[in-house]
């Protein structure tokens, strides 16, 4: 299809011709345009359909603030809805569908919504679809699901990469127009470590779409020269594609590079976009402004943009959007794009509401004319015009450019709390207090003349870095003085759109006025203005100007919202960077991990860790039976598993005893060397924090350990004590879970298995229960054997360096294997010790006390430790204080499931009459029945009670019998065999 | 943010853990007359100051010190950063 709207000029490539298609419709554009320009350059004008009207829309701009244009790019899996039209960068094969429609672009059946609008103004859900109640899931919902929104996800996985990175600089530079290409080149001249960043794909800003010259050439060439000149600088870092999202704490920003989305997938090995943390000793912000509209009936129509944008498209895209335009606008800036358009040969009207408009002699100029209202289904045919004598006139045309005066852009001033302050003589908020660091230049700052931006750059460069000395002279270029009277809306507008995006007109700005939503955040909650994906860029400040109207104040006294990263929406896919599915957080492998695997091991995520649930063998058919088979193999011979996970922190140093004597609520001084002792830690606050043991290698040498879940915590704990509460013991601590490889061997067998592996004599005699040493293993290789018991059988924990992990548990396994050696895994670790009663995680749940967990007599009144003189308040000392019990099922073949609270046999059931719940719970394939741990009321004297455990949410109702948490083996006579 | 960490130069805020006022560091005497009154202070009681507040940040993911931050919290403008040991030796926690 012929580009009908093309014309000569513009920076694309005219050799270059790109196919694409929209909405099926194959058409073709060159390198250099952008989606919008390219279906512009068509005569395609209408491009979607709004929020909540459905109302026909083409693009009110040429950037990234627009509100209407927004498209579903690429398909499949790639699909990504609401990308503005007018920044997606053509390239050849690209493919856009429209969006939020029923029907056709042409034919919404949706539409229907803008002809009942009436009922849908302003908080209109709120007060609609209140009755009747139970209508609102079923019925109400997904029909405004349906009629409501964007676009729409593939709900496939997204197939790209994203990345993120680092960046250091001595300048960031936010945006390459005039201003920031100055910046740039003053600094980078300096020497200086530069960043430039854009969002275009084309630097340059607004001087790729203005007509003027800068020195002696256009402005474009300047800019693509100077860029020439920044990209030979080894100092200089050109980002282009590049939106600088955020201002954050300290001089970092947030910029995310789109590295691969102007070509249809990314290249090989590469990342679809990256999202860059950039650390900035200083920034220019030169973010530039954007163009307001003005609101007057039917301003939404296909063809009606800022006049700029009319601009941007003719000198930048070369695209007529329509062969006769009309200009409606209260400034001079306005009257620019007339003179361009009608350089180009088109016809022009510019309509000013100011009685003293300046007059032309190349096109009609209608001064004190406003525009009332326009026609056009799917696309402007005319406008209508009333003069200030009242009398009326209707002009045929197809685009007409609107503006109302340019904005700062301020929006990264305020993401450090600022707000910006107003400025009466641009009608518009410029920056005021700053982000540290940032300093403000060009059209961002309120200086809207290109000199004023060439300087304003240069300055800003020179006191971000203290650059010295006398200031070089800048190059020729326009110096217009800005005249804008202000003008927000014409007189009698009602359906006139403020917000095109989120379909919010004046007359819903009133309404909700009227109805006391009169701050300016309330005006935005309840009639969604400056919402969604452009943030009401384009919107704001027309809602702002009627506010203040409507409230007889000044807009500086309304205030404005709050401007929020990111600048514009962010792919979560570049958020998430490579920590995603499998990758989401690191994976720890114990040192067993391949020969766990070998043995078909089933794995279960602790924490970070992969660790070994159970060891399925052929023809067990449920995790019970190998559960089950490894807990008796181990109580009958002997089995091994894999400790590594638990935390293990080496303590030295002369004050070692004394420092541990500090964190367990229990004595280490008089630990002999050569022994293990249990050790409970508690809180400040007296609550039991994690338990262990600590070994005393030597004197001056611990190693203690944690829980797996705590080893992090309780280090961070100790080194808390060590370095803030005791600075000046002798003592030093290292994280050593890494370096150990650890596994208990447990069962009565166990002393035979290790027997043939461990070079010394580790007969009971020699090595009895809480024993500890460096030994050497397999003829030599330092290790070190614990004699400690969680199961409660006759076991041992032995560990290597973690190099030999793999090689000591196949040694282990071809030891054990005339005594059938079992691996077992953390299911029958718990169930062990549940039978033997020993307390874990379920029970140490940041509630318990030493003195709930059957301790209290640990706690040491000789000596100061962490949280022992709390753990003797009163409160956690009441005679019907919790104490762990065991709890066993009357009727054997009832399970009695964690969660589940005790009561009285006889007694109500009721939250009220608690008596205590069960924390832990297995099947014992020992004992043959489930069995749990449980905490009770004034336990340790109710043994042998009967009881009722409930879970009235679950449905349990069992009889219970309260006994000993020591299932096995009370007596520990195993533990010393 | 960035902590300008006095052994290691400026870091990174991801590289730390926080945790909280630093009058942690203010333990108290477990033998003094007041004991249980001071220790309950000590556990529950902070100040939520808007403006400076002098708090502790783990090096967890570095050199593991303790450090005493003074932020502005509602600007998260860091007027000094000192090791937590100092502060505590200069607070007379020496044994």
């Amino acid at each position: 299809m012929k580009q009908k709207n093309r014309i000569d000029g513009g920076q694309i490539d005219r050799d270059t011709k790109l196919r694409f298609t929209f909405d099926g419709h194959v058409y073709h554009g060159h390198a250099g345009d952008t989606l919008a320009s390219a279906l512009l350059a068509n005569g395609v004008r209408l491009m979607g359909r709004s929020f909540k009207y459905h109302r026909p829309r083409g693009p009110l701009t040429a950037g990234s603030e627009e509100p209407n244009a927004l498209v579903q790019l690429r398909s499949r899996a790639r699909q990504e809805p609401n990308t503005r039209a007018t920044t997606a960068e053509l390239f050849d094969g690209l493919t856009a569908t429209s969006q939020n429609r029923l029907g056709s672009l042409s034919f919404d059946l949706l539409a229907i919504n803008d002809r009942v609008s009436n009922f849908l103004t302003a908080g209109f859900y709120y007060k609609t679809f209140m009755w009747p109640k139970a209508f609102w899931e079923k019925v109400y919902e997904p029909i405004i699901r349906r009629a409501a929104g964007l676009g729409s996800l593939s709900l496939q996985d997204d197939p790209d990469v994203y990345d993120k990175g680092f960046l250091h600089c001595d300048l960031l530079i936010i945006g390459a127009g005039p201003a920031g290409l100055m910046a740039a080149l003053t600094a980078a001249r300096s020497g200086a470590d530069v960043i430039l960043a854009d969002e275009d794909f084309r630097m340059g800003g607004r001087l790729n779409s203005e007509t003027f010259a800068i020195g002696d050439e256009a402005g474009a060439d300047w800019a693509a020269q100077t860029v020439a000149e920044l990209a030979a600088m080894p100092n200089v870092r050109l980002m282009a594609r590049t939106t600088v999202i955020g201002a954050f704490d300290h001089g970092t920003y947030g910029a995310v590079e789109r590295v691969s989305d102007h070509i249809a997938t990314p290249l090989d090995g590469k990342p679809r976009q990256i999202l860059w943390r950039i650390y900035a000793q200083k920034t220019v912000l030169a973010a530039g402004a954007i163009e307001r509209p003005i609101a007057f009936n039917n301003n939404d129509r296909p063809g009606i943009m800022t006049a700029s944008a009319l601009r941007s498209y003719a000198n930048r895209f070369g695209v007529a959007v329509g062969r006769r335009t009309a200009i409606f606008t209260n400034n001079d800036d306005g009257h620019r794009t007339a003179a361009d358009l009608h350089a180009k040969g088109l016809k022009v009207t510019v309509i000013d509401p100011r009685p003293d408009a300046p007059r032309s002699m190349g096109y009609e100029v209608l001064a004190g004319a406003q525009v009332t209202d326009t026609m056009g289904r799917l696309g402007l045919t005319f406008v209508q015009v009333r003069f200030s004598d009242g009398t009326d006139r209707t002009i045929e045309c197809n685009a007409l450019g609107v503006s109302g005066g340019w904005n700062p852009n301020v929006h990264m001033t305020c993401h450090q709390q600022g707000r910006p302050a107003w400025n009466d003589a641009l009608a518009a908020f410029v920056p005021d207090a700053l982000p540290v660091g940032m300093t403000v230049a060009g059209a961002a700052k309120g200086d809207l003349s290109t000199a004023g931006a060439l300087l304003g750059g240069a300055t800003a460069a020179r006191t971000a870095l203290g650059l010295k000395g006398r200031i070089p002279k800048m190059p020729q270029a326009e110096d217009a003085p800005v005249s804008v009277t202000p003008f927000w809306y014409v007189e009698g507008a009602s359906r006139a759109w403020l917000d095109q995006q989120n379909d919010v007109t004046v007359k819903d700005v009133k309404l909700s006025h009227q109805e006391g939503f009169k701050s300016v955040e309330h005006l935005k909650r309840y009639t969604t203005l400056g919402m969604a994906t452009d943030q009401g860029k384009t919107a704001n400040m027309g809602g702002l100007a009627i506010m203040a109207e409507l409230a007889g104040k000044t807009i500086p006294e309304v205030g404005t919202t709050m401007f929020r990263p990111p600048y514009t929406p962010v792919a979560i896919g570049a958020l998430g960077g490579r920590h995603r599915g499998q990758d989401f957080h690191p994976k720890r492998l114990t040192p067993t991990h391949a020969w766990a695997e070998e043995q078909g091991a089933v794995f279960v995520e602790v924490g970070n860790w992969m660790r070994a649930q159970w060891f399925p063998r052929a023809g067990e058919t449920t995790w019970r039976e190998s559960v089950d088979r490894e807990v008796l193999a181990t109580r009958g011979s002997v089995g091994v598993c894999d400790v590594t996970t638990l935390g293990k922190v080496d303590v030295q140093g002369a004050d070692a005893a004394a420092f541990l004597n500090m964190i367990y609520c229990n004595g280490f001084a008089k630990l002999p060397v050569g022994k293990v002792r249990y050790g409970l830690m508690l809180r400040e606050d007296g609550i039991a924090m994690d338990d262990g043991t600590a070994a005393r290698m030597a004197d001056d040498h611990f190693v203690v350990t944690t829980t797996t879940a705590n080893a992090l915590p309780v280090y961070r704990h100790m080194e808390f004590v060590r370095q803030c509460l005791v600075p000046d013991m002798d003592v030093q601590l290292i994280s050593t879970t890494e370096a150990w490889a650890q596994y208990a061997v447990a069962g009565p067998n166990a002393r035979r298995v290790l027997e043939k592996i461990v070079d010394q004599d580790i007969s009971n005699d020699a090595f009895p229960f809480m024993a500890c040493g460096d030994i050497t293993v397999c003829g030599g290789l330092r290790a070190r054997l614990f004699r400690i018991s969680f199961s409660g059988e006759l076991a041992y924990e032995i560990a290597v360096p973690t190099a030999y992990g793999d090689a000591l548990i196949r040694r282990i396994m071809d030891a054990g294997a005339e005594f059938d050696i079992t691996p077992y895994g953390t299911e029958a670790l718990g169930v062990m010790r549940m039978e033997k009663g020993h307390a874990a995680g379920n029970e140490l749940n940041g509630t318990t006390t030493a003195a709930n967990l059957g301790m209290g007599r640990m706690v040491s009144t000789m000596k100061d430790s962490i949280g022992a003189v709390l753990s003797r308040r009163e409160g956690m000392n009441q005679s019907d204080d919790l104490r762990a019990v065991g709890v066993k099922p009357i009727d054997l073949a009832d399970k009695v499931p964690a969660g589940a609270h005790l009561m009285a046999a006889d007694g109500p059931v009721a939250a009220a009459h608690d008596q205590g719940y069960v924390t832990s719970a297995c099947y014992s394939p020992n004992l043959g029945h489930h069995i749990a741990l449980a905490f009770l009321k004034d336990g340790s004297n109710r043994i042998g009670e009967i009881m009722r455990l409930v879970s009235p949410l679950t449905g349990v109702d069992v009889d219970v019998e309260i006994c000993s948490a020591h299932f096995i083996d009370p007596e520990g006579e195993r533990l010393r065999a | 943010m960035i902590i300008d960490h006095p052994l290691l130069g400026p870091r990174d805020s991801a590289e730390f853990t926080y945790m909280g006022d630093a009058r942690l560091i203010d333990r108290p005497d477990p033998d003094g007359a007041d004991a249980a009154a001071a220790f309950f202070d000590y556990a529950y009681l902070r100040d939520n100051p808007a403006g400076w507040h002098r708090e502790l940040w783990f090096h967890e993911a570095g050199d593991r010190s303790w450090l005493v931050v003074t932020r502005n919290t509602l600007t998260h403008e860091i007027s000094k950063v000192e090791l937590a040991r100092e502060v505590a030796r200069a607070k007379g926690r020496s044994k």
